[in-house]
């Protein structure tokens, strides 16, 4: 800012600077390509932007070209001086660097014409790969501190928090809970000093998840408008960004959109010249999962232990240091200022009768297309995981897919054509939760999941409360037993038991749905279990206590002629047999390790 | 940098749009195509290039598509531009100078007006891929 008025480019680089292609070295591409612009004397003509996720993870480093919207994927900073003298000096698009899907035998060159594109609908990440979430300017281009000039100016607080609820918009952060309603809670909830509070909940702890970090990275004005409009409907003059330190970018980017924002006089005192005062305060995060719980992050704000504590008083009524407060997700507040500028019946026009706009997921595991992906409530799991996912790699067969992370559930194959909405998420036992997607294939053990899900919810127990404490460690112990072989038919009983008393009696959201990975897969893949306790066999072959390791002595001998690879890299000794000979394994000494599976070229080692 | 007022705020606006709106892919009214093969470039294509980005600029358009292409096969009249108004033939210009550009931009893309003096034809080749 404060720099002379900006050149006109005829080519804008947009280079993706999101965590995913900044580990897969994208500011490496921005150098390689600035230096090459350089060096071919396209500094006036040519300029490189970074922006935030692009959301085709899976395919990065990632570049688009504009204007033409020319996609392209997996750079290296060797394609760089090619990329340069073709494209931007000789204006030929690059095909070799473009994408090709694997079923077609030419590339797609536009970004909007690529499947995984084709079917998101873009709200909340409405400027994705637009704008340098490093600029002010850039934000405020597209449309940006726009609602807020309505809701300063041609808008009640009452007028804002009635078109929040016409919008029908609801929590972002998982349980849904109606966006307007909370507000107008807070606004109505009498402050013993007048006080009232804001905070933006960017706790996000759930494996595989990356939707809240993302929008933060790429575009933390949106988050900053939605707050400034809550601030207003609401009548806070302080709010809060609670973000993990684990997310330095999300952190770094964010302390430099507020400092833009004070200078532009977006944030203080005197807002615009309307007499609105607000500022924002960003608090980092040491990591507690519990505390995405809004009562335990809540204290963590105040300096205190991060735990939960009972409600009600919801912290509507008594939140930070006693006062109202309103609390809402990254993503709900990227959502205000569009719904603010667009009006609430436009917003209400996407998505289902109870589900309204759009839902930011962050597609993992098993799946071709990797990344981050804005679409329509109620589009089916078909939709995401084959129309915009590209389906399960090397043809294996989809099996169930998690949502919801760790509070969430397992919803099996057969469930694919499930409407994604709020009470068909619930009513397959799962949740919306933040938005993490892990797909699994066949190769996955079903209750492998259910025990790392668990693993993960007992170790962040943060352990105030009996149920959570007890009740995830001993569910815990039962699952690890069954995987290991020596489970009984009883212990089903108890960990239903158990994961019932849990669900119903823990102090917070996170020992309430604790259990929910057990209980979908108990309801889903019963079979599975039952199979690792009465057959001690583990179907995908992945709780290897279970396997049982031989060598097929045709194979060794003809295919490897006894190589003796297996038996050298076996840490116990099992392996029997000399270099020439078939081998064999000794069972009574393996440890089923699964080396000699690893290791063996040939196909000879078997697991049962 | 001062704080702001609503209006200056959507001066803002307006200002930053002149140079982010190429990355929207919002419809144009006139393209210039350059033509930047190595025989181009060695004529002085370069020059046109710019020559034509800096009369966008200073009008502050954003209406008009600047872009490269290689060579149009007719070396010997290069530098050489393809221009287009969104709706009309394309008309190709030869042996261009930057005065010529400016010329051209004003007549023919402003104008509406097709400088024939330093036109070669109308048409152009194919550049899809």
């Amino acid at each position: 800012m404060g720099e002379a008025k900006e050149k006109l480019y005829r080519v804008h680089l947009m280079v993706c600077a999101g965590t995913g292609c900044v580990s897969n070295r994208a500011f490496e591409i921005k150098e390689a390509l600035e230096k090459e612009i350089k060096k071919r004397g396209l500094e006036n003509e040519v300029m490189v932007v970074t922006t935030g996720c692009n959301g085709f993870c899976e395919r990065g480093p990632l570049m688009v070209v504009q204007p033409g919207n020319i996609f392209y994927q997996m750079l290296t900073v060797k394609d760089i001086p090619y990329l340069v003298e073709e494209h931007l000096l000789k204006g030929r698009p690059v095909q070799k660097l473009m994408y090709q899907p694997p079923e077609e035998k030419k590339p797609v060159p536009v970004l909007s014409e690529i499947n995984f594109f084709k079917k998101q609908v873009l709200v909340a990440l409405r400027n994705r790969g637009l704008i340098d979430p490093e600029k002010i300017e850039d934000y405020i281009a597209r449309d940006g501190y726009k609602a807020l000039v309505k809701a300063l100016t041609q808008m009640t607080p009452e007028e804002i928090i009635k078109e929040i609820q016409i919008s029908g918009l609801r929590g972002r952060g998982g349980a849904g809970f109606p966006t307007g309603l909370k507000w107008q809670l807070v606004r109505e909830a009498i402050s013993p000093d007048g006080e009232k509070y804001l905070v933006c909940n960017g706790d996000e702890g759930d494996p595989g998840a990356f939707m809240d970090r993302s929008i933060l990275e790429a575009d933390p004005h949106s988050v900053i408008e939605g707050m400034l409009i809550g601030a207003r409907a609401i009548g806070a003059t302080k709010g809060f960004i609670y973000v993990r330190n684990e997310y330095p970018l999300a952190v770094k980017r964010v302390l430099i959109a507020l400092d833009q924002a004070r200078e532009y006089g977006l944030l203080g005192h005197d807002i615009l010249g309307t007499g609105f005062d607000f500022d924002i305060r960003v608090v980092r995060g040491a990591g507690a999962f519990v505390c995405g719980e809004e009562t335990a992050l809540l204290a963590s704000i105040e300096g205190r232990l991060g735990e939960p504590r009972p409600r009600p008083p919801y912290p509507a009524e008594k939140g930070l240091w006693g006062k109202p407060t309103c609390i809402n997700n990254i993503e709900t507040w990227a959502n205000v200022p569009v719904i603010i500028d667009r009006g609430g019946k436009w917003f209400a026009s996407i998505g289902t009768a109870t589900s309204k706009g759009t839902k930011v997921f962050s597609l993992v595991g098993k799946i071709n297309n990797t990344g981050l992906v804005e679409v329509p409530m109620g589009i089916t799991l078909r939709e995401i995981i084959y129309d915009i996912g590209g389906g399960i790699p090397g043809g294996k067969k989809f099996k169930a897919v998690q949502t919801g992370g760790p509070s969430g559930g397992c919803i099996p194959a057969e469930l694919i054509d499930l409407p994604i909405d709020y009470e068909s998420l619930t009513q397959a036992g799962s949740m919306m939760g933040s938005g993490g997607m892990v797909v699994m294939d066949e190769d996955t053990c079903m209750v492998d999941v259910a025990r790392y899900f668990l693993s993960f919810t007992q170790d962040e127990s943060c352990g105030k409360c009996t149920p959570c404490r007890e009740g995830t460690k001993a569910m815990l112990d039962i699952l690890t037993r069954i995987t290991e072989g020596k489970g009984t038919e009883e212990d089903l009983i108890l960990l239903e038991e158990l994961a019932h008393t849990v669900k119903e009696a823990s102090l917070c959201g996170l020992g309430k749905t604790a259990p929910n990975p057990v209980l979908t897969t108990l309801r889903y893949f019963r079979d599975e279990y039952i199979t690792h306790i009465r057959d001690k066999k583990c179907p995908a072959h992945v709780c290897r206590q279970l396997n049982v390791y031989t060598i097929d002595p045709q194979i060794c001998l003809e295919k490897g002629h006894g190589c003796d690879v297996c038996r050298r890299n076996c840490a116990s000794e099992a392996i029997l047999g000399a270099k020439g000979e078939a081998h064999r394994i000794d069972q009574s000494k393996c440890i089923k390790c699964g080396v000699c599976y690893d290791v063996c070229n040939f196909g000879a080692v078997k697991v049962e | 940098m001062p704080k702001l007022t609503i209006e200056e705020l959507e001066k803002l606006r307006e200002e930053a749009r002149k140079t982010t709106f190429i990355r929207e892919q919002s419809e144009f009214r006139a393209k210039i195509n350059v033509h930047m093969g190595t025989c181009g470039l060695a004529a002085g294509a370069r020059n046109i290039l710019n020559a034509f980005l800096r009369e966008i600029e200073k009008r502050g358009l954003t209406d008009v598509l600047l872009t490269t292409s290689g060579c149009a096969g007719l070396c010997s009249r290069e530098p050489m531009a393809t221009i287009e108004i969104v709706g009309q033939a394309p008309v190709k210009y030869v042996d261009l100078t930057e005065k010529k550009a400016q010329e051209i931009f004003e007549k023919h893309i402003l104008g509406g007006e097709i400088v024939t003096a330093y036109a070669l034809g109308i048409g152009s080749e194919k550049t899809d891929l």
